[in-house]
C-alpha cells in the first residue's frame, strides 16, 4: 500500500537531527538510572533476601548526604533535559525567508496540501472504504512551513520521519517549519482522534531533489502526483464557487432559496440589473468582475444591509475568468453548484 | 529504642468469641444500608473489580482486532463495513479508556482498601463520617450508571478525553454532556470520600499516633484526598459550561459559535491531571509498606517520602498543560508547563530511590505482595523515566499522541497503580477476608503479570517512537510485528489476572484461616484480629513508636550519623 520499508525511523530533517542528539542524551540518561535503580534492586534482592526467620536487619533510617545527592543530581540534569528541548521546540516556530509556504487543510477525513501562489492543490477523494491517502510533494534543503487549519474538528498533521506534529484547528492557524534532508517518501499521519476513519486520514510526503522539484513546477515529473490545478477542468468553477463561499448567499437555481445576496442565474439574459439608487446597469463580464472584487460599489435593488467582503487580491486572475464565464452562463434551467454535492463525488 | 507495643494486640486472642464483622449482622440489607467503613470497602473492591473485569475484556478485544493492520473482527462482511468497524473500534477504545480511569483506577485503592484500612490504621472504630462514607458509594454506583449509559446509549466515540468540537458536534451534544455528568457524579463521590478521610486522618488518630508515626499509606490517602477535594469541582465547572453552551448557544469551546476547543482541553486537563496523581499517590502509599514490612527494615527516608507526596500534590495542579504542547497553546505557556513538569520528576525520584533504599540491609521475603512490590519497582521506574521524554518539548512533539504515550501511562498507571493494588490486595487479602491464598500460585500470577504486561506495553513504546500514532483501528503493515507482540502479550497479562481472580476465590471459599498479623507488621491494622470486629479493637489502641519498628531491626549496628 505505501511501498515505503522503514524498520527504524530515518532522520529526515533537521527538527529530526535536533531530536536525535536530545533523545541520545536522554537515553543515556534513562539508562544509567534504570541501571542504577534494578541493579541495585536486583542486587539488594540476592544479598539480602531472607536466609533464615528472624535474620537482623539493618536499622538505617535515613541518610541526609545520600538524600541530597539523589535530589539535586537528578535536578541538574532535568533542567539541563528542559533547557534543551525549549531551544529546539522553538526553532520549529521560526520561519527563515527563503520557507516555502504550504497551506494543510484537514477535514474528516482527509488532507488538501496547496502550494500558495503555485496554483497546486494536493488532496485525495475518500474511497469507498473510507480511506483517503493524500500524497504531496517538497524539495530537499529547503525549509517550508506549514500553516495548518481545520473544516471541522480538531486534527494534527505528523510526519514521523519529520518528527514535527501540530493540532489542526477549526477557529485558528497553527504550524511549524521544518527543512527536509533526505530524498525520498515519508509518511504522514493524522494524530488528533477525528471519528469513524481518522486512521485512515493519511498520505505520503515525497522529497524531491532539486532538479526533480523544478521539473515538477514545470509540470513534467513523471511519477509523482502532480496536484497542478486544472482551469479548464468542467468542475473547475464550481468548485471554486464553493471553496470560496458564494454558494452560501446566491442561488444559481431557480429552485434553490438561498437569497442572501442576489439570485446569479440568468444574468446574460436579463442583460441588465436595478441598482439600489433605481440606476440600471447592463450585466456584462466587467459588471460581474467588479461586483466579485468590490461587491459594495453597485448595490442590486432590495439588498440593503447585505454586505460581501472585497476579493480583490485574494483571488488569482484565472480563478477570476473562470468564475465570472462560469456566472455568465448560468440560466434558469440550469444545476447550479450546492454545498453538500462537491464531497461526495 | 522501644519496639513497637500495642494494646489491641495482645488482647486480640482474649477475645477470640467476638464475632468478626462479616458474621455480626446477616442479611443483604446489613450490607446494603452498612456504615461500616469495611463492609462499604469491600463493596467498593466488588464494584471496582467488576469494571476493572469489563474494561479489561474490551482491551483484549480490541487488541484481537489490532492482530492485523486491516479492520476485520469487528467489520461485518458488507458494504461500508470497514468503517463499520472501525466505530466500533472506536466506541471500544472510548468504553475501556472511560471505566479504567473514572469507575475503576480513580477509587480502586482510596476507596475500596483505604476504606477498609484507613480507620484500622489510625486505630480509629470507623471513619469520621460513616453515613457520608454510604453515600459516596451510592454516588459512585449512581456516577458509574451514569457513565456506562452515556457511553453505550450515546453510542459515544470520542475516547476518554471528550475533546471538543468533535464530541460536541458529530453526534449532538447530549451523549458527551451525560457522559461528564457521569464522570463529575463519579467526582462528587471522590470528594465525599476525600473529605471523610481528611477530616478522620485530622481528628481520629490513636493516642500517640502522631503526624510522623503515621504509616506512609495514610500520608498518602491524605495526600490523595486533598486533590480529590480541590480538583474535582474544576469537572463541575467544565459540565456546566458544556450545558451552557448547548443550552443558551453561547459560544465557549464550539468554534462554530466564536468558541475555542482548546479551552476545553484546558478544563479538562485542569482536572485529568491531578486525577493522575488521585490515581497513582495511593499506589506510593501501598509501596511503601509493602515493601518496609516484607524487608523487615525501617522505611528509609520516612519524612521525605511523606513530603515527596504532599508536594506532588500540591504541584500536579500546575502542570496540566503539558498534554496540550502541539495543541495551539502558546510556546511560552508550554515552555513553564514543561519546567513544572520536570519539577514534579524530582520528588517522584526522591520515592524510588527510597524504596530501593529500605531493601538495602533487610530480611527479604519473597512473599506475593513483595514480588509485586518489586515489579512495581521495575515498572514504574520505566514509567517515569519514559515520561522525561514526554516532559521534555522538543521531543514530545515527536511523542505526542503516538502509541508511545500509551505506553507510558499504561506503564504509570497499570504498571503503576493496578500493580500496587494488586499488591496491595494480596498484602491485606487475609487482613481483610481472614483466609490465606496459595503462596507458589501467587508466585505463579505474578510471574505471569510480569510478563504479559512488559510484552504488551514494551512493545508500545517502539510503536510510538517509530511513528505509530494512537487511536487507530487500522495501521501500515510495517507496525504489525511490534502490534502483534503487543495483542499476545496483552493475552499473557489477562490469563495472569484471571489465574488471580480465580485462586483468591478458591482461597476465599477453601483457604486456611489467617492469622492476625501474618506479615508480622507493625502499624495498627495488624494489631486487631482478621477479619476484624466491627468496631475494629477491643481497646483504643494506643502508639508509642512509628509503624516500621520491627522486632529484626538490629539497633546495635551503628548507621554513620547522629
Amino acid at each position: 500500500m505505501t511501498g515505503l520499508n522503514h524498520t527504524l525511523l530515518a532522520a529526515a530533517s533537521d527538527t529530526a537531527e535536533r531530536y536525535d542528539s536530545l533523545v541520545m542524551f536522554i537515553n543515556i540518561l534513562v539508562v544509567l538510572f534504570f541501571v542504577l535503580v534494578i541493579g541495585a534492586t536486583v542486587y539488594f534482592m540476592f544479598k539480602y533476601r531472607r536466609r533464615h526467620e528472624g535474620q537482623r536487619t539493618s536499622p538505617v533510617k535515613h541518610n541526609f548526604k545520600l538524600e541530597f545527592l539523589w535530589s539535586a543530581v537528578p535536578t541538574v540534569l532535568l533542567i539541563v533535559m528542559f533547557a534543551w528541548g525549549f531551544n529546539d521546540f522553538t526553532a520549529l516556530s521560526q520561519t527563515p525567508s527563503n520557507a516555502l509556504p504550504i497551506r494543510v487543510i484537514g477535514k474528516q477525513w482527509n488532507w488538501t496540501v496547496s502550494y500558495p501562489g503555485l496554483d497546486r492543490e494536493c488532496t485525495a477523494e475518500m474511497t469507498d472504504d473510507g480511506g483517503a491517502e493524500t500524497e504531496f510533494v517538497v524539495p530537499v534543503n529547503r525549509p517550508f512551513t506549514l500553516k495548518l487549519s481545520s473544516e471541522d474538528v480538531l486534527h494534527s498533521f505528523w510526519i514521523p520521519d519529520f518528527k514535527v506534529k501540530k493540532d489542526a484547528l477549526p477557529n485558528r492557524y497553527t504550524g511549524y517549519t521544518v527543512t527536509p534532508t533526505e530524498v525520498g517518501s515519508h509518511r504522514f499521519y493524522c494524530a488528533e482522534y477525528c471519528g469513524a476513519n481518522h486512521s485512515r486520514m493519511a498520505g505520503t510526503v515525497h522529497v524531491l531533489s532539486e532538479a526533480d522539484w523544478q521539473l515538477w513546477l514545470d509540470g513534467k515529473l513523471e511519477g509523482m502526483p502532480n496536484c497542478k490545478v486544472d482551469p479548464s477542468a468542467p468542475d473547475y468553477a464550481p468548485k471554486l464557487f464553493v471553496k470560496y463561499g458564494c454558494a452560501g448567499c446566491h442561488s444559481t437555481t431557480a429552485d434553490q432559496a438561498v437569497l442572501i445576496g442576489p439570485p446569479l442565474y440568468g444574468l446574460d439574459t436579463k442583460g441588465e440589473e436595478t441598482m439600489e439608487d433605481g440606476s440600471k446597469v447592463a450585466t456584462d463580464d466587467n459588471y460581474i468582475r467588479e461586483s466579485i472584487e468590490y461587491a459594495e460599489k453597485k448595490r442590486v435593488a432590495g439588498y440593503a444591509g447585505k454586505n460581501m467582503p472585497v476579493f480583490r487580491g485574494r483571488i488569482s486572475e484565472v480563478e477570476l475568468d473562470a468564475l465570472v464565464n462560469y456566472i455568465k452562463g448560468l440560466d434558469d434551467a440550469d444545476n447550479g453548484p450546492t454545498n453538500d454535492g462537491t464531497d461526495s463525488e | 529504642m522501644a519496639t513497637t507495643t500495642v494494646e489491641g494486640a495482645t488482647t486480640a486472642h482474649d477475645h477470640s468469641e467476638d464475632v468478626d464483622f462479616y458474621r455480626s449482622s446477616r442479611g443483604i440489607k446489613s450490607w446494603l444500608l452498612t456504615l461500616d467503613h469495611k463492609r462499604i470497602g469491600l463493596m467498593y473492591l466488588a464494584g471496582v473489580l467488576l469494571a476493572f473485569f469489563a474494561a479489561g475484556l474490551i482491551a483484549i478485544i480490541f487488541r484481537a482486532e489490532l492482530l492485523t493492520p486491516q479492520i476485520d473482527l469487528l467489520a461485518p462482511a458488507t458494504e461500508g463495513g470497514a468503517t463499520v468497524g472501525r466505530e466500533l473500534f472506536n466506541k471500544l477504545f472510548t468504553l475501556h479508556g472511560a471505566m479504567m480511569v473514572f469507575v475503576f483506577i480513580i477509587p480502586a485503592i482510596p476507596a475500596a482498601l483505604g476504606n477498609f484500612l484507613l480507620p484500622l490504621m489510625l486505630g480509629a472504630k470507623d471513619v469520621a463520617f460513616p453515613r457520608l462514607n454510604l453515600l459516596s458509594f451510592y454516588v459512585w454506583l449512581v456516577g458509574t450508571s451514569i457513565l456506562v449509559v452515556a457511553v453505550l446509549v450515546g453510542q459515544l466515540d470520542t475516547g476518554w478525553t471528550f475533546y471538543t468540537p468533535y464530541s460536541t458536534s458529530t453526534h449532538g451534544a447530549a451523549p458527551v454532556i451525560l457522559a461528564v455528568t457521569g464522570a463529575f457524579v463519579l467526582g462528587f463521590s471522590s470528594i465525599l470520600t476525600g473529605l471523610n478521610f481528611v477530616v478522620t486522618v485530622h481528628k481520629m488518630r490513636a493516642p500517640g499516633l502522631t503526624w510522623n508515626r503515621m504509616p506512609l499509606m495514610i500520608w498518602a490517602l491524605y495526600s490523595t484526598a486533598v486533590i480529590q477535594i480541590l480538583a474535582t469541582p474544576v469537572l463541575a465547572i467544565t459540565l456546566l459550561l458544556l450545558i451552557f453552551e448547548n443550552t443558551f448557544n453561547v459560544g465557549i469551546f464550539n468554534p462554530a459559535m466564536g468558541g475555542d476547543p482548546v479551552l476545553f482541553q484546558h478544563f479538562f486537563w485542569f482536572y485529568s491531571h491531578p486525577a493522575v496523581y488521585i490515581m497513582i499517590l495511593p499506589g506510593f502509599g501501598v509501596i511503601s509498606e509493602v515493601i518496609a514490612i516484607h524487608s523487615r527494615k525501617h522505611i528509609f527516608g520516612y519524612k521525605a517520602i511523606a513530603l515527596s507526596s504532599v508536594s506532588i500534590a500540591i504541584i500536579s495542579f500546575l502542570v496540566w498543560g503539558h498534554h496540550m504542547f502541539v495543541s495551539g497553546q502558546s510556546e511560552f505557556a508550554s515552555a513553564l508547563f514543561s519546567f513544572l513538569t520536570f519539577a514534579v520528576a524530582v520528588p517522584t525520584a526522591i520515592k524510588v530511590f527510597s524504596w530501593v533504599a529500605t531493601l538495602y540491609g533487610g530480611s527479604i521475603a519473597f512473599t506475593t505482595p513483595m514480588l509485586y512490590g518489586l515489579i512495581f519497582i521495575f515498572t514504574f521506574t520505566i514509567g517515569g523515566l519514559t515520561g522525561l521524554y514526554l516532559g521534555t518539548l522538543s521531543t514530545d512533539v515527536h511523542f505526542h499522541d503516538s502509541y508511545f504515550v500509551v505506553a507510558h501511562f499504561h506503564y504509570v498507571m497499570m504498571g503503576g497503580t493496578v500493580i500496587a493494588f494488586i499488591a496491595g490486595l494480596h498484602h491485606w487479602f487475609p487482613k481483610m477476608f481472614g483466609k490465606m491464598y496459595n503462596e507458589t500460585h501467587g508466585k505463579i500470577g505474578a510471574v505471569l503479570v510480569f510478563i504479559g504486561f512488559n510484552l504488551t506495553f514494551f512493545s508500545q513504546f517502539l510503536l510510538g517512537a517509530n511513528g505509530m500514532p494512537r487511536r487507530y483501528a487500522e495501521y501500515d503493515p510495517h507496525f504489525q510485528p511490534l502490534h502483534v507482540a503487543s495483542s499476545i502479550g496483552s493475552f499473557i497479562l489477562a490469563a495472569g489476572l484471571m489465574w488471580i481472580a480465580i485462586y483468591l476465590v478458591r482461597a476465599l471459599i477453601s483457604g486456611p484461616k489467617a492469622t492476625a498479623n501474618p506479615w508480622g507488621g507493625a502499624s495498627l491494622e495488624w494489631a486487631t484480629t482478621s477479619p476484624p470486629i466491627t468496631h475494629n479493637f477491643h481497646d483504643t489502641p494506643h502508639v508509642d513508636s512509628d509503624p516500621y519498628n520491627f522486632p529484626e531491626i538490629d539497633h546495635s549496628i551503628k548507621t554513620g550519623h547522629h
